[in-house]
């Protein structure tokens, strides 16, 4: 088997604490369907057969509900954890530790995107790469976010991300956070790529394809809890490490010998040395191919451990992890979707106006003169007649009595919109009622 | 073996088809190696002495009549030795009555084992030489029952992808070993409109699923690199062959009610396929292939399965010390002694065994300068250069359109070769043939170093019947910010080739270094037969 895929989605959705306060953000609906829905759709569709899901009892229960996640026809493998654990993605990953029998694809649930896998394997297959990783340009999201009066610079930290000419190598990765008196890139990186290019602007997309000798390692080492914040870094600058060239020894039998023998130190080293050594080396001397010009090193400047990164300049990516991004996403989820827009049990009367961007769910009923663009319309919702609706996503089982005028607004499951409301730019959280004849702008009620 | 070739000649007889051409001159020659064994046999029982003559005379005729019409030159060919005494004995009872009254004391059998025992002293003190002569029409005949089966020409190596047929009837077998196919990509130049052309931009990968279930992973990864340049040269591509076949043999398992030898050399075809379909194979990779198959076939179905593997490793480590490693060496030893002190070698592009021989002499402390000439699009002189600027070698680079120029400094001019086919012509990367022809009208000697695995049996004098296409998009380049040919497709009468190999005439090479020993360009095709013989 050449490849494992494991699905975080244990996630707590903390930078949306309001969509999450009673769904787990998993189990958000996007597009009518289930977040964690999405990047398993993508891994259906590459070809994968299984795929180990990590997550809480919660969204368990939640996925064996959920009829959409029926059509996923993978099998799928739930490890629960626990939700309040604090356990990182790379805990999550030493927890599985077991089940890891070969290089291992990490996706996270919150990632909708339509990027050719292929392009990130490849780069993990063809340099024999110990890490490949996705990013996306980012894009800004335009639109107004209900509930937050003004455009609020959250001040996200912008992360630092260094790639050789060619755009494929990883070279450097930092955090602003991290960097408390500017950014310092050492100079035997410097001596070995002269030429970096230093990103910003950069998505990063949270698939990672690691090396099964990495989950080995996090086994080892217990400090190391996040893949992102901790895991990543420490293997961009490994790359440049000394210590990194494995020790010349000639079958499996001298490796586990040493390993005992040194006992600690070795142990916390990533051994990234394969069966055959001798013989790979010698293709590879053989062969006239060399990753970079300019300098009398041999290709990968005898490095064995190497990160590379796709970066996607065109095409949709998506982390779904802010409320911006949520309403980003449901507005092109039905370019995603091969599914007709108007699921075949909704009754949706004559006069009603639909927009083409519209997703209507299951089993809703939408009546006379009703006007609907540009919005996502979750199952088992009723629309009364006079409703306008534009711009919004409005989640299961909501009534919207007659009359309404909503724009722009989340109205999460089974709320229910009095007759002649208006709202505009609102939040509505879950089983909440707005009065009648109510007038709200940039409200979150909760 | 030359049972089985009376069985298809007298089949094709009886069949009532008319004997091709081919098939007549075999049997011709065949009949000429008959006469000429008789006269050796005679030649032979004359140092035996009169009545051994006479007897031996008497059974070898019979026994050459018995197989008279195919070819039996049996008697000398070591394996079927218990045969033919066998079948010589049955005719020597019949021969046996006007004999006996000479031989009173000795028993029949007696003598029997006396000559028997003759036989194979003077077999063996004739050394070699007697044995490459005669097994060597055997091998030739060997080759063609396999073909004479199925009458209808199979051209293998053939590619001929303007031929609908043909490309349908590839599709197809790629179909049933799930393989996708990759398409051509651009406008190819008509005169190699037969040849595929791919784009590095649409690797076969993309049609693949993710992870890889029906190729084994350690295949598509090579695959990979093959398409993206990372593994090139002709020994670099053989080595890294092996090296995923080994991983391919370690993961395998036979399957219930199915043999080893058989089943494995199936799960090896698709995924040549799907190397061939990455990048076409090399002569080098074809040779290694072909050996891999034979081993894994010759397994005998006794063997378990771990045994049977560790054996196949084992194979394969020894093909590449005895054919790449310990060959390196040899030629490199060969090529010593003909650089001299104060030469001036040319080499052109990047040849991984060039570059050793090089070292080598360096290291052997010869002074000598090198002179690496490059060219587009591929440039792999510059890795030339640093190889043998970092050994301390001291080294000029220039430009295929210098050479002229640069030609009358050089005292030598060392090539590496891709292949050398069974005419004596060199195959090797686009533009040796024209630094040969350069340097022939200089008068200055051409050496070609190739191991001998590298040996292929076709026949070739033009670049164009059977040649690589590279991607067209490698000879775009961007100067001062201005990329000219960016939009080369959408003018139509532009076509843009990218050719990887060409063919350079016996003329113009001087000597050929191989682990066998230095040898002129003709005597290829002697290697081949040999190599042929020692398999």
């Amino acid at each position: 088997m050449e490849l494992q895929a494991v699905l975080m989605a244990a996630g707590g959705g903390s930078r949306m604490p309001d969509l999450t306060y009673n769904t787990p953000k998993p189990m958000l609906p996007v597009g009518n369907k289930p977040l964690m829905w999405h990047p398993l759709n993508l891994l259906e569709r590459v070809g994968f057969e299984e795929v180990i899901v990590i997550t809480t009892k919660e969204v368990q229960k939640m996925m064996s509900t959920d009829p959409k996640m029926k059509d996923v026809k993978m099998k799928l493998d739930v490890v629960c954890i626990q939700e309040d654990g604090d356990m990182g993605t790379a805990d999550a990953l030493r927890h599985i530790q077991q089940k890891i029998k070969t290089d291992v694809l990490v996706v996270s649930c919150d990632l909708i995107t339509d990027v050719a896998l292929h392009e990130v394997v490849d780069l993990f297959r063809a340099h024999n790469a110990t890490l490949a990783m996705l990013m996306s340009k980012a894009h800004d999201f335009t639109e107004t976010v209900p509930g937050q009066k003004g455009k609020k610079k959250t001040g996200e930290q912008r992360d630092f991300v260094g790639v050789d000419q060619s755009g494929k190598r990883l070279l450097f990765m930092a955090n602003e956070a991290d960097l408390e008196d500017g950014l310092s890139i050492r100079k035997s990186i410097m001596r070995k790529h002269p030429r970096m290019h230093i990103k910003t602007g950069l998505v990063d997309a949270h698939l990672y394809c690691l090396k099964k000798a990495v989950v080995d390692f996090l086994a080892d080492n217990k400090s190391i809890s996040s893949i992102r914040g901790e895991l990543l870094p420490y293997l961009v600058r490994k790359q440049f490490s000394k210590t990194t060239n494995c020790p010349k020894s000639k079958d499996d039998a001298d490796d586990q010998t040493q390993k005992t023998a040194d006992g600690s130190t070795n142990s916390t080293e990533l051994l990234i040395c394969s069966r055959d050594e001798p013989l790979l080396q010698l293709a590879q001397e053989r062969s006239c191919w060399n990753d970079h010009r300019g300098d009398m090193s041999e290709a990968y400047h005898g490095g064995k451990l190497r990160c590379y990164v796709h970066i996607m300049d065109q095409g949709l990516c998506y982390r779904v992890n802010t409320l911006a991004a949520y309403i980003e996403a449901n507005r092109l989820a039905s370019k995603l979707l091969e599914e007709p827009a108007v699921h075949p049990s909704a009754v949706i009367s004559e006069r009603c106006q639909m927009g083409p961007d519209s997703i209507i769910g299951a089993q809703c009923q939408v009546a006379d003169k009703t006007s609907i663009k540009r919005s996502t319309i979750g199952n088992s919702t009723t629309v009364k007649e006079k409703v306008k609706v534009t711009n919004s996503i409005i989640m299961h089982g909501v009534t919207i009595e007659e009359g309404c005028n909503i724009h722009g607004c989340v109205i999460c499951s089974n709320a229910v919109i009095g007759r002649g409301a208006d709202l505009k730019y609102c939040l509505v959280g879950n089983g909440q009622q707005i009065e009648a004849e109510g007038k709200h702008r940039l409200v979150s009620r909760f | 073996d030359g049972l089985c070739n009376t069985d298809d000649i007298e089949r094709s007889k009886t069949e009532g088809k008319e004997l091709t051409k081919e098939e007549k001159q075999r049997l011709r020659k065949e009949k000429k190696q008959q006469k000429k064994n008789k006269e050796k046999n005679d030649e032979k029982t004359s140092h035996e002495g009169e009545k051994k003559k006479n007897k031996k005379k008497k059974e070898e005729q019979p026994a050459g009549s018995a197989s008279q019409p195919p070819a039996q030159p049996s008697p000398k060919v070591p394996a079927p030795a218990p045969p033919p005494p066998a079948a010589a004995a049955v005719p020597v009872p019949a021969s046996e009555a006007p004999a006996p009254a000479d031989k009173p004391a000795k028993s029949k059998a007696d003598l029997k084992a006396e000559r028997r025992a003759r036989q194979e002293a003077e077999r063996a003190s004739k050394g070699k030489k007697g044995d490459v002569g005669q097994p060597a029409p055997t091998g030739k005949l060997k080759a063609p029952p396999s073909e004479l089966q199925p009458v209808v020409k199979r051209l293998p190596e053939h590619v001929q992808v303007d031929n609908p047929e043909v490309v349908k009837k590839l599709a197809k077998k790629l179909e049933r070993q799930q393989i996708p196919l990759r398409s051509d990509y651009g406008y190819k130049v008509s005169l190699f409109s037969h040849l595929h052309q791919y784009s590095r931009k649409a690797p076969l990968t993309q049609q693949l699923g993710i992870p890889s279930t029906v190729i084994h992973p350690a295949i598509v990864r090579l695959g990979l690199q093959y398409s993206q340049g990372i593994v090139a040269g002709s020994n670099a591509r053989s080595v890294a062959l092996l090296h995923a076949f080994q991983q391919v043999i370690r993961d395998y398992t036979t399957p219930p009610n199915e043999e080893l030898s058989r089943d494995l050399v199936n799960k090896l075809k698709p995924y040549i396929s799907f190397l061939n379909q990455c990048r076409p194979l090399s002569a080098s990779m074809g040779n290694a292939i072909k050996y891999i198959k034979k081993e894994i076939s010759n397994i005998p179905s006794q063997c378990k399965e771990e045994e049977a593997k560790i054996k196949l490793l084992n194979c394969i480590e020894r093909y590449i010390n005895e054919k790449i490693v310990l060959a390196a060496k040899a030629i490199a030893k060969y090529s010593i002694e003909k650089i001299s002190d104060g030469d001036v070698i040319l080499v052109y592009g990047c040849s991984s065994l060039v570059n050793h021989i090089l070292c080598e002499a360096f290291e052997k402390k010869r002074k000598f300068r090198v002179i690496v000439v490059d060219s587009r699009p591929r440039l792999e002189g510059r890795e030339a250069l640093r190889r043998l600027v970092q050994k301390g070698i001291s080294c000029t680079y220039v430009l295929i359109s210098a050479v002229s120029y640069i030609l009358p400094e050089v005292s030598k001019v060392f090539l590496g070769a891709h292949a050398l086919l069974a005419n004596g012509y060199v195959m090797s990367r686009v533009g040796t043939s024209q630094i040969a022809l350069v340097a022939k009208a200089f008068n200055v000697p051409v050496l070609v170093c190739c191991e001998t695995y590298k040996f292929c049996e076709r026949v070739q004098t033009d670049s164009f019947v059977s040649n690589e296409l590279d991607d067209p998009d490698d000879l775009i380049v961007t100067r001062k910010g201005k990329t000219q040919l960016e939009h080369w497709q959408k003018v139509p009468s532009l076509g843009l080739l990218n050719l990887v190999y060409d063919v350079t005439p016996p003329d113009f090479v001087d000597l050929v270094i191989t682990d066998l020993g230095m040898i002129p360009c003709t005597s290829v095709p002697v290697v081949l037969r040999v190599k042929n013989v020692d398999q």
